[in-house]
């Protein structure tokens, strides 16, 4: 059987058993005494000096390797490396935590994240393939012509990749703080470091190499504790198959304890938290001042009598930390208000779908879901950092088979996902609900000093209720080990399973952006005549300004992980995917009407994101405060309307301008059969 | 223009067209009645969530490898009319 197999598959093989021996070494080592944080520097040490010799190794000064790997990687690794540039801290960390806290509505990630591999299969890869540059802007440049259309193409898609890499190295700092217990600012620039020496100086081939070692590490280590922790509930070691009867289990659980005394209790009481929010914010400025009096007058008191000085120091500490004036007042306390009002929401069933207290609620829910998932299906079919890759293939008919291996190896981890999330909430509502607090288990305290957990005995009766606890997203794959009492081994393994997946989008990321720059923008427009070891020169030292920008960014922990990169889809949905495939389907399409159709698409969903998420803020121009939602749709979503208004204004100009005179020769080109030999 | 092989293009945008809206029928369709689904159950899953979760994923590999297959077949058959480079 292993004669079957290709040489590149056997070295592949060979470095699957040696990290499972590597892990199993650790785990007797564990056993033998070792401290944890040791088990997390070796992981760390271990797997990113193996990504550093494999980077190292493929280090070229050709271009054609360094943008496109040589256009030789086989439709299997092609397959296998574009799900680990496809998959990042996002997919690995966030979705089973959107899973558990969106139950059915999360699956929209699920469905949007592959579904968009149809839309590649079907109008762009192999298409791309045929015509066989090194960017989509050149795509875009080569069928409309001119360097406008390229300048739009590489402004979007360093626009939507760079939201996405900061995301990226963001969840890079979060894993590294918990595992290694490095400072966040420390462990984003270590991430740094390790994307680094994987692009630096193999380009493409070194990215692609590393990502198919990234891919295998990050399927390991996302599989293993999901399917220990089902052998430990249903005896079964396939989560995939048997979460259906503990998703059953955790409708009876709901259904006991959702609608118990002491839930209402604590519901009831964050709605009345929230409407003394909403008072204070209605009688602004009156409320700030008499809250400072208020705290001055008990501190005084206490002065006065012999409490202890401690009480004395929190209430002036408390009086400091009041807001310095009625703008920051609002704003702070609106956001302490939401909260208390989310939390004073009955908790939604795990598997009802759209769920809702009334019809319109439900089909507003319905409405979101299918929009959330055309966003990211387009938006999938649109990231040039995915669409890239389908340039290295050998041949045509290679890009569209790779479509399938990408989609079958990113299905594994999609699949698995609900799983995690149903094993998780189950742990919760029969592990932790109800528990006094004084006995929770010790990962919980662990995990609230990160800030990703936190718990509020707002009742005071000492016992955790369920809407007394609220959860990052981000924490239940990587406390999932914890949760279910695994020894630290296998969290380690998960926390080298996150950094593999963060680290290879962010690879393909920045790779992304770095030719855009290089290629689009230094040698295509500013200095065509430039030579090749000083285009491979350029792009290197790009690779790494960019890079350490990234990083900068990341280390000022801006919003969460998911909803960031779910605007990278809206941004290369809007921009690219009607310019793309009206390019190819449609011969009538002109220049004007692509650049016309990039422009309103891009501006129409930037506008919409930055009016519903950043309304309040009065240096961006909308003091006015936050858009209402057009059709209640959320700002993850903004791309609904900027594809539709692009497809639309494309159509409408392509119509009133004359034919672009090089696409008909274009056209025959990319439309041409023949799957076979095409350098 | 007239050289080039209309019958495989027109070939190959029938058969994209009708894959594409599969898709579409499977993505958004039968999704818009997940919450009638999730009344049958399906191997212990409610069946709204089954195909949410698994089953409609198993229907774009499925889609994949038709057209992947058949434009294989499609090349093989118009080779003849490919131009070299």
């Amino acid at each position: 059987m292993l004669a079957s197999l290709t040489r590149l598959q056997r070295y592949y093989l060979y470095y699957t058993v040696v990290f499972v021996v590597f892990v199993l070494i650790l785990a007797l080592l564990e056993r033998g005494g070792m401290p944890p944080r040791w088990v997390g520097y070796a992981f760390l040490v271990f797997t990113v000096s193996m990504y550093a010799v494999i980077g190292v190794f493929s280090r070229t000064t050709d271009v054609s390797e360094y943008y496109v790997a040589g256009r030789r990687v086989p439709a299997f690794f092609n397959g296998m490396a574009t799900g680990a540039d496809w998959m990042s801290a996002a997919s690995f960390m966030g979705l089973a935590g959107t899973l558990y806290l969106q139950g059915f509505q999360g699956l929209a990630y699920v469905i949007g994240w592959t579904g968009g591999f149809v839309l590649v299969a079907l109008l762009l890869a192999p298409y791309l393939r045929r015509f066989g540059q090194y960017t989509i802007p050149d795509f875009l440049s080569a069928r409309y012509g001119g360097n406008t259309i390229r300048l739009i193409a590489v402004f979007a898609a360093i626009l939507a990749s760079f939201v996405y890499v900061v995301a990226q190295i963001y969840g890079v700092g979060v894993i590294t703080s918990r595992f290694v217990s490095l400072q966040f600012e420390v462990g984003v620039f270590v991430g740094l470091a390790g994307i680094l020496v994987c692009s630096f100086l193999g380009g493409m081939r070194a990215v692609t190499w590393t990502q198919v070692a990234q891919y295998l590490i990050l399927i390991v280590a996302y599989i293993t504790p999901v399917a220990l922790l089902s052998y430990n509930v249903t005896g079964n070691p396939v989560p995939q198959m048997v979460y259906g009867q503990v998703l059953s289990e955790v409708s009876k659980l709901e259904d006991s304890l959702f609608d118990s005394p002491s839930e209402l209790e604590v519901r009831d009481l964050y709605r009345e938290r929230a409407d003394l929010y909403a008072q204070k914010i209605m009688q602004l400025p009156h409320s700030l001042t008499q809250e400072r009096e208020r705290l001055s007058i008990q501190i005084n008191e206490l002065k006065s009598s012999d409490v202890q000085m401690r009480e004395i120091v929190r209430l002036e500490r408390e009086r400091r930390e009041l807001p310095h004036d009625p703008v920051q007042a609002r704003e702070r306390w609106e956001k302490e208000m939401y909260q208390a009002v989310e939390r004073s929401q009955p908790p939604q069933r795990h598997a009802e779908a759209f769920p809702g207290a009334t019809q319109e609620e439900r089909d507003a829910q319905r409405i979101n879901f299918l929009a959330l998932i055309f966003c990211l299906t387009v938006g999938t079919a649109a990231l040039p950092h995915v669409l890239m890759r389908y340039y290295t293939t050998p041949t045509v008919a290679q890009a569209r088979q790779s479509v399938f291996w990408s989609l079958l190896f990113i299905s594994i981890l999609y699949v698995t996902a609900p799983a995690y999330a149903v094993f998780a909430k189950f742990e919760v509502l029969s592990h932790l609900a109800g528990i006094p607090i004084a006995k929770l288990p010790g990962w919980v305290a662990a995990w609230a000093k990160v800030g990703l957990v936190s718990i509020e005995d707002i009742n005071g009766d000492g016992i955790l209720q369920f809407a007394e606890l609220s959860l990052n997203p981000d924490v239940i794959v990587l406390a999932t080990p914890e949760i279910a009492g695994m020894p630290y081994v296998v969290s380690g393994l998960v926390a080298a399973g996150a950094l593999a997946a963060a680290l290879s989008t962010a690879d393909g990321l920045l790779l992304t952006i770095t030719s855009a720059l290089s290629h689009d923008v230094y040698y295509r427009i500013f200095r065509p005549q430039s030579s090749t070891q000083f285009r491979l020169v350029i792009a290197k030292s790009l690779l790494l300004v960019v890079a350490v920008l990234a990083a900068t960014v990341a280390a000022q922990k801006p919003g969460t992980i998911l909803s960031m990169v779910a605007w990278a889809f809206s941004i290369a949905g809007a921009a690219f995917f009607p310019a793309l495939v009206l390019g190819i389907f449609w011969a009538r399409a002109t220049r004007a009407g692509a650049i016309a159709g990039m422009v309103v698409g891009l501006v129409l969903t930037i506008y919409y994101i930055l009016r519903l998420e950043f309304g309040g803020y009065s240096w961006l121009g909308f003091a006015d405060g936050t858009l209402d939602p057009w059709f209640h749709l959320q700002s993850t979503s903004a791309g609904v309307f900027g594809i539709v208004a692009g497809f639309a204004t494309n159509v409408a100009v392509s119509l009133m301008t004359r034919p672009t005179p090089q696409a008909a020769e274009f056209l025959e080109r990319i439309r041409r059969p023949g799957g076979r030999d095409e350098r | 223009m007239n050289k080039m092989p209309a019958s495989y293009w027109q070939k190959t945008s029938r058969l994209t067209a009708w894959l594409l809206s599969l898709w579409l029928v499977l993505t958004f369709g039968v999704t818009w009645f997940a919450r009638e689904l999730n009344a049958y159950t399906f191997l212990g899953f409610p069946l709204g969530f089954y195909f949410a979760a698994q089953g409609i994923l198993l229907c774009y590999l499925g889609i994949i490898v038709h057209y992947s297959r058949r434009m294989r077949d499609l090349d093989a058959e118009h080779e003849s009319e490919a131009e070299p480079e």
